[in-house]
């Protein structure tokens, strides 16, 4: 398979990496960087546990292919916090207990960095739409929706 | 003295302490199995699978599968022909002469890449002579029914299992209590009424994973996301034939389990190839679609329930038939099978009890473990058959509950003698938050509103010996570490064996930490992480374990300072002495001792505490009668409710509010405990209204999220209430008793309560879809 060079930002670092052309976003994170904190659930996008930012938008990196990414800005849940501090959010999910398994939680987190930022103080029902593709098997969401009003006030 | 008390430690026991995982977890490095690095000779795994429910396998080529290149070893059924399973002996870890379900392991290839061993898979050939097939498990149990294990009677079975030779059915439990037959004659109100609740998936969002290699000795390590490190090493290496201590189980975090990661299922896959192939490690990943259907599933169930009571309300009879749809290999399902029959009162009062729990060999997806072992398929039956009875009585639900539910002292349907619990307030703080004898309106002339309740109780289903063990050793900074077998699966069991550490030896919460991952090689025993059995289980060997360091500690001050033992304590990590009001950190001593006065030498030397439990009172039934003294450990009971409206117009469920009420003995954690609840009702709550495993044929016609929907966060937009009682259990740490599978089991008989009061139309077979309730609705005419 032919190799595609690309250079692109991932958690403030500037990559360069040699991707195969099938490679996806996911597995370039997981695989190419190491930076296994991007959970993998269903390889079809079905399940949001592969969720990150690319330009600032919240997408399923499962579904995306590592080559389309030149020049793109990628945040996974290793970018949240800053200098060993962790980010308001992340702060308020451990607070309200909003993590079990912990599977669906680097995900969960990035889909609710995204609608933070685009809305600081959404409502109920902004937030539960805001993860609705992020599948919890755990926690019945509740303290995940605790955890994101927290971190929005 | 002031010394001392001032120091007094604020007790971890029912305090909200945080997660001791939870700051990995929300930084991305928390680790689970796939995140392991295993360099360049890692080998990929895949497993060619049935693509027929029943048929004889007559011939596998694997020749051209051997000849691509990048494929490094091709296994089959042949090599591994030996029968394993956690009860009944019945599975092999391939297909050997024949396949029993679509999608059982046939053949495995392992090769340098995931593409590569797919196309082997393709490349192997398989010649099949198809099989009538059972898709019932009541059609199964009949004689009709062509048969599934021709072998049955020849299978390895502890002497609790009851397989009938020559028939599909794995096991037979049976419950006699009272006279049935003469008690319906007293019976003022009687319910008859059937049931059938359909499979159902786990949905780990972690599918599972096991990475396994052997060394040139033939010594075998496997990495698995596993609720079962220790029952993996046994059975597993059963299979291959090698050693217990030849074989070693790694288990890093999981990523959910809810019993699908109990047992072996795909795990001996992987290590079937790794024999093939010395010193290079093989991963074996499974897809979601494979997650589905091809490990284990929740069994189906069809339940008869003939239920009767006096004019008073008393319940005087009740007759279960319980078929269970056990799928290709029962190895797991026999026993919950016999969960379903040694509580299929559910917990109720009723002297009269005739039970037929029958386990049935189909040609569909494996049963095994799932989140509540058989009670939530019972209860779905039961409490509807109940809430029905309570109705015709003329008695308004919760005093029919409370009249019926069981107390202290009762004798249950095995002869065990109940214990003191909570079901009364359990069942009155659900009516309470609820409101629930206020008839309430609908919020528009749209909609329909109704409210709901059911009680449930459930047992740890386990053999009647599972061991657990801990120890507990210390470093120089006098912090702790607790060495367990027991896995954190998301439920918090690091946290809470910490806090119950902490308490015991007395050093403050965060000066404890778990030795992980759990390794066979250097962890304890547990025997597996389900039943809801750790926090009372491995609890009370972490205390012991905790204790026994405590004392030697003790010892060794005591003797320094030439006291007694019994005049000192260690608070907040400080040894004093109540008598001399001398202090030692425990920093150093707990590693090199104490020095004797004089320069006459040391005392002491590195603690290490040890901690072991087992629960020896738990004795067989009666294989016709099932009495017998002691059925189970203990009942963890409770009772949840919902407030629901349901539109006229899409048969749309809306919840309103939700209650869930258990007693769990002690809340260690009261967090950790609401969490489980909450996540448990949603589990419950997904299962009743949306999931079912569809099954056509054998073929299951959903594979995927889109088309087999889980709960999301907007199902879920509703206030859950969740006070717990406690009761205190008397052989738990602190009164604890397990919580874990409890709130899903009552959930699907409550919303099944609630659609009733709000349509009078009584649903049998879940899920309660809105389509489901719109037909009905169509049906009754109630719309047009």
């Amino acid at each position: 398979m032919t190799l595609k060079t690309i250079t692109l930002t991932v958690n403030d670092m500037v990559e360069t990496v040699d991707v195969p052309q099938n490679m996806t976003l996911l597995q370039m994170i997981r695989e190419k960087l190491s930076l296994t904190g991007t959970k993998n659930g269903c390889s079809a996008g079905e399940c949001g546990a592969c969720t990150v930012l690319m330009n600032g938008e919240p997408v399923n990196s499962c579904m995306v292919l590592a080559a389309e990414c030149e020049g793109a800005t990628i945040v996974t849940v290793e970018g949240l916090a800053k200098g060993g501090k962790l980010s308001k959010l992340q702060e308020a999910i451990v607070k309200a207990g909003g993590v079990q398994c912990g599977f669906c939680t680097p995900g969960m987190l990035i889909s609710a960095t995204a609608l933070l930022n685009r809305n600081p103080h959404p409502t109920d029902t902004e937030i539960r739409s805001a993860i609705v593709g992020n599948l919890c098997r755990c926690t019945g969401y509740v303290r995940i929706v605790d955890g994101i009003k927290m971190a929005a006030k | 003295m002031a010394n001392a008390k001032s120091k007094e430690q604020v007790s971890p026991i029912g305090a909200d302490l945080p997660r001791n995982d939870v700051y990995e977890k929300v930084t991305g490095t928390a680790v689970y199995t796939d995140d392991f690095q295993f360099g360049n000779k890692l080998l990929f795994a895949r497993a060619k699978r049935s693509p027929y429910p029943h048929a004889l396998i007559k011939k596998i080529d694997t020749s051209k599968a051997e000849k691509l290149p990048g494929v490094k070893v091709v296994v089959t059924g042949k090599d591994f022909p030996n029968r394993i399973g956690l009860y009944l002996q019945d599975k092999t870890i391939f297909a050997t002469d024949r396949v029993r379900f679509i999608g059982e392991p046939v053949a495995a290839v392992a090769a340098i890449s995931d593409e590569v061993a797919m196309k082997a898979c393709d490349l192997i050939e398989v010649e099949y002579e198809e099989l009538e097939a059972v898709f019932d498990a009541e059609f199964g149990a009949s004689d009709k029914a062509p048969l599934i294990h021709p072998d049955l009677e020849n299978y390895v079975c502890p002497n609790f299992i009851f397989p009938k030779a020559k028939t599909n059915i794995a096991n037979h439990f049976k419950i006699r209590k009272g006279n049935v037959s003469a008690a319906w004659e007293k019976c003022a109100h009687i319910v008859e009424r059937s049931f059938k609740v359909p499979h159902i998936q786990h949905v780990p969002i972690e599918t599972h994973i096991a990475v396994a290699q052997m060394d040139e000795k033939g010594k075998v390590t496997v990495w698995a996301s596993s609720q079962s490190p220790f029952a993996q090493r046994n059975l597993i290496a059963h299979a291959l034939h090698i050693s217990q201590s030849d074989l070693r189980v790694i288990a890093p975090l999981v990523g959910g389990g809810f019993g699908s990661k109990a047992g072996v299922t795909m795990e001996a896959i992987p290590v079937a190839l790794a024999t093939k192939c010395k010193g290079w490690p093989v991963k074996f990943i499974l897809t979601r679609e494979e997650e589905f259907y091809t490990n284990f599933v929740r069994q189906g169930l069809t339940i008869h329930v003939k239920v009767g009571c006096d004019k008073e309300g008393n319940l005087l009879a009740l007759k279960n038939m319980m078929y269970w749809d056990g799928g290709a290999s029962t190895e797991y399902g026999t026993n919950v099978t016999r969960a379903g029959g040694y509580s299929s009162s559910g917990p109720y009062d009723i002297p009269n009890v005739e039970t037929d729990s029958i386990c049935v060999y189909t040609n569909h997806p494996i049963g095994g473990a799932y989140r509540g072992f058989g009670m939530s398929e019972l209860h779905t039956g039961l409490d509807q058959a109940i809430d029905e009875l309570a109705e015709k009585a003329g008695i308004d639900k919760v005093s029919f509950l409370k009249r019926n539910g069981v107390t202290e002292g009762d004798v249950l349907v095995t002869g065990l003698i109940m214990h003191k619990n909570g079901i009364q307030e359990c069942i009155d703080n659900v009516a309470k938050s609820l409101k629930f004898n206020e008839k309430e309106k609908p919020s528009s002339a749209d909609r329909l509103r109704g409210k709901g309740i059911a009680i449930m109780w459930k047992a740890p289903a386990m053999p009647p010996n599972p061991g657990s063990s801990a120890w507990v050793e210390m470093a120089e900074d006098g912090n702790v570490t607790v060495g367990l077998g027991g896995q954190e699966i998301g439920q918090g069991t690091f946290t809470v064996m910490a806090q119950m550490a902490a308490a015991a030896l007395g050093v403050p919460y965060e000066k404890v930490r778990i030795a992980g991952p759990v390794d066979t090689q250097y962890s304890p025993y547990e025997w597996q992480t389900v039943a809801s059995r750790l926090t009372w289980s491995m609890g009370n060997a972490v205390v012991l374990a905790a204790k026994d360091a405590r004392r030697q500690i003790l010892d060794v001050v005591a003797e320094a300072w030439k006291e007694n033992t019994e005049d000192l304590d260690i608070i907040n990590g400080v040894v004093v002495s109540y008598k001399s009001e001398r202090e030692t950190s425990l920093e150093n001593i707990v590693i090199y001792g104490m020095p004797k006065d004089n320069n006459e030498g040391w005392m002491g030397g590195p603690i290490v505490g040890r901690g072991s439990f087992m629960p020896k009172y738990v004795t067989n039934l009666d294989a016709e009668t099932g009495q017998g003294p002691r059925a189970v450990v203990h009942y963890t009971v409770g009772c949840e409710g919902l407030d629901i409206e349901l539109d006229k117009n899409t048969g749309t469920i809306y919840v309103l509010k939700g209650a869930a009420s258990f007693d769990v003995g002690k809340a260690i954690n009261p967090t950790l405990v609401k969490a489980q609840v909450e996540g448990g009702f949603a589990q419950g709550l997904s299962s009743a209204m949306f999931e079912e495993i569809k099954l056509v044929k054998g073929v299951m016609t959903n594979p995927s999220f889109v088309d087999y929907r889980i709960a999301t966060a907007p199902d879920m937009d509703f206030p859950l209430d969740t006070p717990f009682v406690e009761v205190p259990q008397d052989d738990g740490p602190w009164g604890a008793r397990g919580v874990g599978e409890h709130p899903m089991v009552p959930t699907i008989a409550a919303l099944g309560n609630a659609i009733y009061d709000a349509t009078g139309i009584r649903l049998t077979n879940p899920p309660y879809s809105a389509e489901k309730i719109y037909l009905a609705m169509l049906d009754k005419g109630i719309v047009k």
